[in-house]
Order: C-alpha cells, then structure tokens, then sequence
C-alpha cells in the first residue's frame, strides 16, 4: 500500500511536467518524480522490527557478527544506490535552472508558448 | 549581490565556522557512523553559501575566489580517480581495490585508521562535491548581477 | 507503525498537489521545501540515517538555486495550461500508464517490509551484511558498499556530477569586453 501513494506522487510529478506551461513549473515536476523514485527505491529495502545498517560494538560477539544483527538489518544496497542519486538530482536541477535563466534572458518570458512562436 | 543587515553578518560569522567544523566530522568519520563524503561536501558547500549570503557575493570572491574553486574541483575528482588507479601498481586484478586493507597498512576496526582506502575517498569525494557546489551558486549568483547592471546601462 | 508512513505520505502529496497547482512561483518552491522535510524524516523511519543527512541538506541547497533563480524575474503569475488538443492526448497516456501501473503492482512487488534479500538465497545484500565487515573493515555497511565493493557506479557519479557543473558553468558564460572587440587576426 505505500508503494501506491508512491506511485502516485510520481504520477502528480508527470502530470505536471506534461501539461504545464511556464518553464519554473515543469523544472518543479521534474523534482517531483526524482523525490518520488527515491522513496520507492528506500521503501524496497524496509524491514519490520529492523535496525540501521550500521555495525556498532554491542553487535561483535567474540569476534564475529553477531546472529541478531544478520536477522535483522535492512537492505543495505538500495541506500547506497539512492545516495548517488540525490546528488545528481542536485546538480541537475542546477543544469535546468541555468537553461531557463538563460531563456529568460533571451526572451523575456517563461512562457514555452512564446517561445516557440518567436524566431530568430 | 549586497549583503545583509549587521546583525545577521555577526551572527553568521560565528556561525559558519561551526558548519564548516560539522562538516569535517562527517566527512572523517564517514566509516564509522552515518554521513560520509557526500553529505559532508554538501554540508562544506553549505558553510560558504551562508558567507556569500551574508557578506554579498565580492567578499566571498576574495575568500575563495572562481579559478581556486573551479581548481579544488578538478583536484577532488583526478584524486578519486587515482585512488582507483594506485590498487594496479600492488597486484591486483581490477581498479579500486582496497590495498591498504588488504595489506593490513592500518589499524582494527571501529578506530578512525581503519577501513583502509575509504576515508581516503570519503575526503576525496568531500572536497570534489563541495567545490562544484560552492562554484555552481557563485556563477549563479554572478549572472544575475551581470544582467540586471547591464540593463541599467 | 505504519500509521507513521501513511501520514507523511498523504502530508507529501497534499504537498505535492498545492505544488502542481499554485499560480504563485514563490508558493510552489516552499511547497518543495515542505515535500523534502517530509520525505527526510520519511527516510529516517525507514532506517536509513545516512539518507536522511543528504536528503537535508541538499534540499536546503536545492530550495536556494530556485529561490535565486526564480523568485526577483517578473514574470511569476503565469496562469492557464497549454492548448487544448495537446493536453487531452497527454493526459490520456497519463490514465493509460496510471492503469497500467495499477495492474502490475500487486502480483511482482514483494510485500512491504519484507525485503527480496531475505527470501532468495546467495543474494548480493546477504554477502554484503554478513562479510561486509572483515573484507573492508568499515562500519558503516552503505560506506563500504559505496567505496568498496561498488566503487565504479561512485566514479560515474562524480563524473555525471562534474559535466553537470561544467555544463551550467558553460551555458551562464558572460562575454566580456575583451572576447568582443578582437574581430582581427
């Protein structure tokens, strides 16, 4: 049932991206649908009753891991995954800011309307 | 870009500094508890944004100027890649292999020393996400006074 | 427990919703400051410390590249959306993938807290969680997953990230006089 609302705020990104007509908004759908997969990707590796994958020295039992902590821990790999991705997501909303100030500069609007009508 | 009202640059003063030390610990103890190179580059970054909004943005440029931030930049990721590379020169089959773990170099874990070439990386990887950070907001902010001098003319 | 997920989620999509919606630019970039609080403390009871660190404080960077970009330019009460036939197609791919989505789910998703690693055997997480430790020495499992064993996908992101940076360093380049007035040689 998460995985729905999840979908969801993904679909409200999209939806946004496809219709909307000034450029600043559809820059804030395109954020959306990256807040929207990371969630997803971090709910994949949840476990109830877990614990952080973090190894802390209560865990160390005479040397070894302890069989508490094996049972226990959340999927490790979908966060590292999701690390990289929201500093990309940082510098490419840097890239797209950049495109529209610069199309602003050009044209004096945002509207992407006009933009097309306009030549040259 | 002017700056703020005195209060807020006292205030700041004091307290970017706290960041930039905040920042140094995530990125040193990224093996051992949560945090990282990522956050603690991003967090770095963060301290200097704060001085350019306070101060406005030419005595931020003479703090760290464009090309010693563009040049942090480049230096953070050649440094990243050659810990990738340097594994080749001990016998190993693939790039970023962990040699100095590996060879026992340093200590056992749970101590800062350990974990061999990962807080190597993690200071790497720190200083390279800052950096361009940092240099994307300063060109930022730089157009933007840019245009509106030029309109003025 | 899980009371806890619903309620952030209904806050981020409400939140979400008043984004898509506002005719103010100023209202719509808040919005997105509120959806990234939300989804950070989302990420902390989801057990991921490491990510809710990041998710903060690059929603706080984020949320000033758009102030700063947006927010003195003039034009900020755009209304309306875009022509009329153009949106009737888009939004029917919308509802067709929305459908789409809604049949797939439930048969290939595993359920909601149990995760894929625990139900086949010699899986990559298994190995990671248990010789994670004393193949890399690392503590912090997501570190040594990152630096260590999948160190490659870091070096492409340090470099999607630089051509990124080089790419917006490029496009707000301004000429200055010197680059304008050497029409010879």
């Amino acid at each position: 049932m998460p995985y729905a609302l999840c979908f969801l705020l993904f679909m409200i990104g999209l939806y946004c991206a496809v219709v909307k007509k000034n450029m600043v908004k559809i820059v804030i759908g395109i954020l959306i649908m990256e807040y929207a997969v990371n969630l997803f990707l971090v709910m994949l590796g949840f476990r109830w009753g877990g614990r952080a994958p973090i190894i802390t020295a209560e865990d160390m039992v005479g040397g070894s891991l302890s069989e508490l902590f094996v049972n226990s821990s959340v999927d490790p790999l979908p966060q590292a995954l999701v690390l990289t991705a929201i500093v990309i997501s940082l510098g490419s909303l840097a890239l797209m800011i950049s495109i529209c100030i610069r199309t602003y500069e050009r044209y004096g609007t945002f509207d992407i309307t006009q933009i097309r009508r306009l030549k040259g | 870009m002017k700056g703020m009202t005195i209060i807020v640059k006292n205030i700041s003063s004091f307290v970017k500094v706290l960041i930039f030390l905040f920042g140094i610990y995530i990125i040193l103890f990224g093996h051992l508890t949560p945090g990282g190179g990522f956050a603690g580059g991003v967090i770095i970054a963060s301290s200097y944004v704060l001085l350019m909004l306070a101060y406005g943005r030419e005595f931020a440029e003479e703090n760290l100027s464009l090309s010693m931030t563009s040049k942090l930049d480049c230096l953070g990721a050649l440094l990243f890649a050659a810990v990738g590379l340097f594994g080749l020169f001990y016998g190993a089959a693939s790039f970023f292999w962990n040699f100095i773990h590996q060879k026992s170099w340093w200590g056992e874990p749970f101590n800062l020393l350990s974990a061999g070439t990962i807080p190597l990386s993690n200071i790497f990887i720190g200083i390279k996400v800052g950096a361009s950070l940092f240099l994307v907001i300063l060109i930022l902010s730089s157009f933007r006074l840019e245009t509106s001098a030029s309109e003025k003319e | 427990m899980a009371i806890i997920f619903y309620t952030l989620l209904v806050f981020i999509i409400i939140a979400a919703f008043i984004a898509v919606e506002t005719k103010k630019l100023l209202s719509a970039v808040i919005c997105i400051g509120a959806i990234g609080f939300g989804a950070s403390i989302m990420f902390l009871f989801l057990f991921a410390p490491d990510i809710a660190i990041t998710q903060i404080v690059v929603e706080v960077l984020g949320l000033i590249i758009l102030i700063r970009a947006t927010i003195s330019r003039d034009r900020t009460f755009i209304a309306g959306d875009r022509e009329f036939f153009g949106m009737i197609v888009s939004l029917v791919i919308i509802f067709l993938i929305a459908v789409a989505g809604i049949l797939v789910f439930p048969e290939t998703l595993p359920d909601f807290g149990t995760p894929i690693f625990t139900e086949t055997s010699n899986s990559a997480s298994q190995t990671y969680v248990e010789e994670g430790m004393e193949k890399t020495g690392a503590a912090n499992l997501v570190a040594s997953v990152i630096l260590d064993f999948r160190a490659y996908d870091t070096l492409g992101e340090a470099t999607v990230l630089f051509t990124s940076i080089i790419g917006a360093t490029i496009i707000l380049r301004k000429k200055t006089k010197k680059l304008l007035e050497e029409p010879d040689l």
